[in-house]
């Protein structure tokens, strides 16, 4: 021991000595508690604790809360959760891991080897009981129910699982759930192995609205993992409910519309940026994560040539084609290199320097002023345009018009799109600009590319009076009181550089390209309603290679990508995209499905807002 | 400056008593890993080379004279609390706790050489200004500030445990300079009477946490499942414990931190009640060491160093080992030598480096 009595007869430092003599007597007072505590904990109460901790016979059991529901704007239940039934073993409670392997391997349709597998997971803390299949069936379920006392260590696990109502309907935009990876596991903060995260769509984004709070029991248990009693239980507290700006049936209808055609079909209000429909062809079945997906699954949906799981909506990228005319004209307008009442002589071909480039019609149009040249779609009075114009201001105002960015959208992995500019070009390809590369792009080809949605706020800012908006897929969350948590209103982005004279006589010219006869989107005419559109025909391969061909002459992948954007501006204004990959001509293969969306909501949907 | 002699004034009790607090550490620390998948084997070397590490600082700081160090409190004080600032900025561009710097091959924590720089910093404000009479509310004011300041960008991190040390090895050091008895009556009065009024500005959940910490078994599912699992691992262990690597409650991964909050567990459960005596009674010799052997000194500043160094380890001490009983509320704090850790390895090495320092120089006034 050390000699600390001896400390009275040194020298003092001043006035410290008397009170140090305190010091040393709390320090042992302490101490001693210390040991006395000890003393209970490891002499008096030994037996008690040496028995709880003979086969670890406290544990905790998590108990997951249920994740919060999905609605449409109307109130519908778009993703649910239904109960599963999984079967857990703790192998640490088991004898004969052999045995039991070789009696449940035949009843739940697994090989032995399946299930020695999934046990021998090594982040697996002991006594944590492992899954070895979810969501059983019944006969599963009453297999291991009515045998539980022949199979120790095997546990049943009632669990919330998502479920998706209306199957693949807005697959994209819900998105999946799936058990949380490694990686998820090190950003995010909460969460454990097996916990189950949103992995896209809104699904990851309100991840943290919707995930809700997990509880758990402390449970104690016998020698072979029976539960005995428990001792602490915590419920789990349910995930918050969804809104989405989304109107289900007009949802349900545009996929029907695209079938199974690949496209998309987006359609929105131009004046709050409410997405009412954003529709991705073709789609996935969410709930397929959620249940378990097998490696023969995933391996399909990878390898599909369509790419099923893409959000053509948002991941999709296309040159615009004539929809692309849109920000020509307004440019032109604008920038005073043409008057409303400008002409260009249309003969079905275009000089830059010695190369031609042709007009979709290949007779010409004659004399063309401005309206029949945005009516009738007329190549070459935009390839006239955009020479006037030159490239630097063609891409201000495509960025102007909210192009070559991402439109902000609440929804994961949103493309950009790609406005080329000379010094874009001089970095990529090492190149200067070339002058035919401007009236390409003046007709939306060259190295433009754009998503749906990019197009869509591009028409709505056109119907708006010139916003560029952000695109809401979200209404509101609430809590299961049904007390608002978070409401998204409208959020403007960027105001367009245009006057309202350009605005006004863009807006009659893309009336016309609809009520014209002559008129490019006539197809997407609907008795008694307005409807301003312009189509877009994007081609796939170059227009080198001689004139165009007929759309059935060619085979599938490059046949050109069918567009149509279209707004009307009735009182309960609405907007819509329309692409169909490989369509043909935007006039008759996307005007069509515009039409029938307009006609849907202004018959249909109009009571349910 | 070094004087030959000064080898010769080693205290070889504290030496003995340290050693022998790392060897039982080192030990322990390898049963706490062995068979862990991942785990095997790697923290008991890293931690041995980070005593070495400490071991020569320690010596380092053991060579030059303390009353360097007076001069130089209050730079050190700013240059620890600027990179405690740097930090804190980093880690609020980081996203989220941030306690860490990186300094080439290794992680500084600068929390824990924040104690050492409080410690020098408070030694030198009362060493220079002494009172016969005890201290008054007012000359508390500048202390409280040098305290707190660093406390709070500690709080912030969040480090509640360290940030509890170091209030508690400023309210020892005030205890110990003397304050005078109304003073102190002041201060204790008026925590009382503001309690209450705290307690309900305080929000629903923020009183929900509080209530957590004093009594984990509120949180089931996170503090309170902990502070059971210690208490069987330490209880099962009996009068002779289980044996040595024959423990299985803190092995298996009920105690999230068993290789450093809940290490003392892992001790308990493994060498019983015998083992739990056996190191808390160097413990307290340690500390008995620093409260009289330590401060034998004619000089101020060299005294409340070798108090601040017994305070710092000894609160360690108390609430690490309060915790692992379930005598206390669970924060996050290492037990001197035995938890894994480098800074805080290094830092309590430099602190008996610091007691032998004043020890070896008490003659010298």
């Amino acid at each position: 021991m050390i000699s600390f009595t001896m400390a009275r007869q040194r020298r003092d430092p001043e006035g410290f000595r008397p009170r140090y003599q305190y010091f040393v007597f709390a320090a042992v007072v302490i101490f001693v508690i210390f040991f006395v505590r000890l003393w209970y904990l490891q002499v008096i109460k030994e037996q008690e604790f040496r028995l709880l901790s003979e086969h670890n016979r406290i544990r905790l059991i998590k108990i997951p809360a249920v994740r919060g529901m999905i609605m449409d704007r109307a109130g519908r239940v778009m993703a649910d959760n239904r109960p599963s039934f999984n079967v857990l073993v703790t192998p640490e409670d088991v004898d004969d891991l052999q045995g039991l392997t070789n009696t449940l391997a035949p009843v739940l349709d697994l090989s032995p080897d399946e299930i020695a597998h999934t046990l021998k997971d090594r982040d697996r803390p002991p006594f944590q009981p492992v899954a070895i299949k979810r969501d059983v069936s019944w006969e599963e379920l009453s297999f291991i129910k009515n045998h539980r006392l022949d199979l120790p260590g095997v546990e049943i696990q009632i669990v919330p699982i998502r479920t998706y109502p209306y199957d693949t309907v807005a697959a994209h935009v819900l998105g999946f759930v799936g058990e949380i990876n490694r990686d998820e596991l090190r950003k995010r903060k909460g969460y454990q192995m097996g916990d189950w995260i949103g992995k896209s769509g809104v699904e990851l984004m309100w991840e943290e609205y919707l995930r809700g709070i997990d509880g758990g029991r402390q449970v104690e248990v016998d020698a072979v993992g029976k539960e005995l009693r428990v001792l602490k239980e915590v419920p789990p507290v349910a995930g918050n409910q969804l809104y989405l700006t989304i109107d289900l049936d007009l949802q349900q209808y545009g996929e029907q519309l695209l079938g199974k055609r690949a496209g998309a079909i987006i359609a929105m209000d131009p004046l709050t940026g409410e997405v009412l429909a954003f529709c991705s062809s073709p789609p996935f079945r969410p709930a397929l994560f959620a249940e378990g997906i097998s490696a023969q699954e995933w391996e399909q949906l990878v390898s599909d040539p369509l790419h099923p799981l893409q959000n053509r909506g948002i991941q999709g990228l296309y040159a615009p084609g004539s929809v692309f005319k849109i920000v020509t004209a307004a440019a032109g307008l604008e920038e005073g290199v043409i008057r409303p009442h400008t002409f260009f002589n249309c003969t079905g071909i275009h000089y830059v320097g010695r190369r031609g480039y042709q007009c979709w019609r290949s007779g010409g149009h004659g004399a063309v002023r401005f309206y029949r040249g945005l009516v009738e779609s007329c190549d070459v009075y935009f390839y006239n345009v955009g020479e006037r114009l030159g490239v630097k201001k063609l891409s201000r105002y495509a960025e102007g018009f909210g192009l070559g960015r991402p439109t902000g959208i609440d929804l994961p992995d949103e493309k950009g799109g790609l406005v080329p500019t000379e010094d874009w070009k001089q970095e990529r390809f090492g190149e200067r600009w070339y002058a035919g590369e401007t009236v390409s792009l003046a007709i939306g080809q060259s190295y433009l590319l754009v998503t749906p949605l990019q197009l869509l706020t591009l028409i709505s800012a056109v119907a708006n009076g010139g916003t560029v908006i952000k695109p809401l897929i979200a209404k509101r969350v609430e809590d299961l009181d049904n007390k608002i948590l978070e409401e998204y209103p409208t959020k403007e982005i960027s105001k367009v550089p245009i006057s309202s004279e350009t605005l006004g006589e863009l807006r009659e010219a893309l009336l016309g390209v609809v009520k014209e006869d002559s008129g490019t989107g006539r197809a997407a005419r609907v008795e008694g309603l307005e409807i301003a559109g312009k189509t877009g025909t994007a081609q796939v391969i170059g227009l080198q290679g001689g004139g165009r061909q007929q759309t059935q002459e060619m085979t599938y992948q490059f046949r050109d990508h069918a567009w149509f954007v279209a707004y009307v501006p009735a009182d309960t204004p609405f907007a819509v995209v329309v692409l169909v990959e490989h369509g043909g001509h935007g006039g008759s293969a996307a005007a069509p499905l515009a039409r029938e969306m307009i006609k849907r909501y202004f018959h249909h949907s109009q009571g349910e807002k | 400056m070094i004087d030959r002699r000064l080898w010769g004034q080693l205290d070889t009790r504290l030496i003995i008593l340290t050693v022998a607090l790392m060897v039982i550490g080192i030990f322990n620390l390898y049963s706490a890993n062995v068979n862990i998948p991942g785990e095997e084997g790697s923290f008991y070397q890293r931690q041995l080379l980070w005593f070495g590490i400490g071991i020569l600082l320690a010596l380092a700081v053991f060579l030059i004279d303390y009353r360097y160090y007076e001069e130089f409190a209050y730079p050190f004080y700013f240059a620890v609390l600027v990179i405690l600032v740097a930090v804190f900025i980093y880690g609020l561009m980081a996203g989220g706790g941030q306690r860490w710097i990186k300094l080439g091959f290794f992680y500084l924590q600068p929390s824990e050489l924040m104690k050492i720089a409080l410690i020098f910093a408070l030694a030198r404000y009362f060493a220079q200004r002494e009172r016969e009479e005890g201290y008054r509310l007012r000359d508390l004011f500048v202390p409280a500030i040098i305290t707190m300041v660093p406390t709070v960008l500690i709080l912030k991190q969040p480090d509640l445990g360290t940030a509890m040390v170091m209030v508690f090895i400023f309210s020892s050091i005030v205890m110990f300079v003397k304050i005078r008895f109304r003073s102190f009556l002041m201060i204790a009065t008026s925590i009382v009477l503001a309690t209450p009024f705290f307690w309900f500005a305080l929000k629903e959940y923020q009183r929900t946490r509080i209530l957590t910490f004093l009594n984990p078994d509120m949180d089931p599912l996170g503090a309170g499942y902990h502070i059971i699992q210690s208490k069987i691992a330490v209880g099962s262990g009996g009068i002779w414990g289980k044996g040595y690597l024959q423990g299985t409650q803190c092995k298996l991964h009920f105690l999230p931190e068993h290789h450093t909050d809940f290490i003392f567990a892992v001790l308990g459960e493994e060498w019983g009640f015998v083992g739990c005596a056996v190191v808390l009674g160097l413990f307290l010799g340690l500390i008995l060491w620093g409260l009289t052997r330590g401060m034998r000194t004619q000089d101020r500043f060299g005294a409340i160093v070798a108090f601040g160094v017994t305070a710092m380890i000894f609160w360690h001490v108390v609430i690490n080992v309060g915790m692992v009983v379930g005598m206390m509320p669970v924060v996050g704090l290492p037990l001197p030598f035995l938890s894994y850790g480098g800074s805080s390895a290094v830092v309590m090495l430099i602190g008996i480096g610091l007691l032998l320092n004043v020890r070896a120089r008490r003659y010298i006034f």
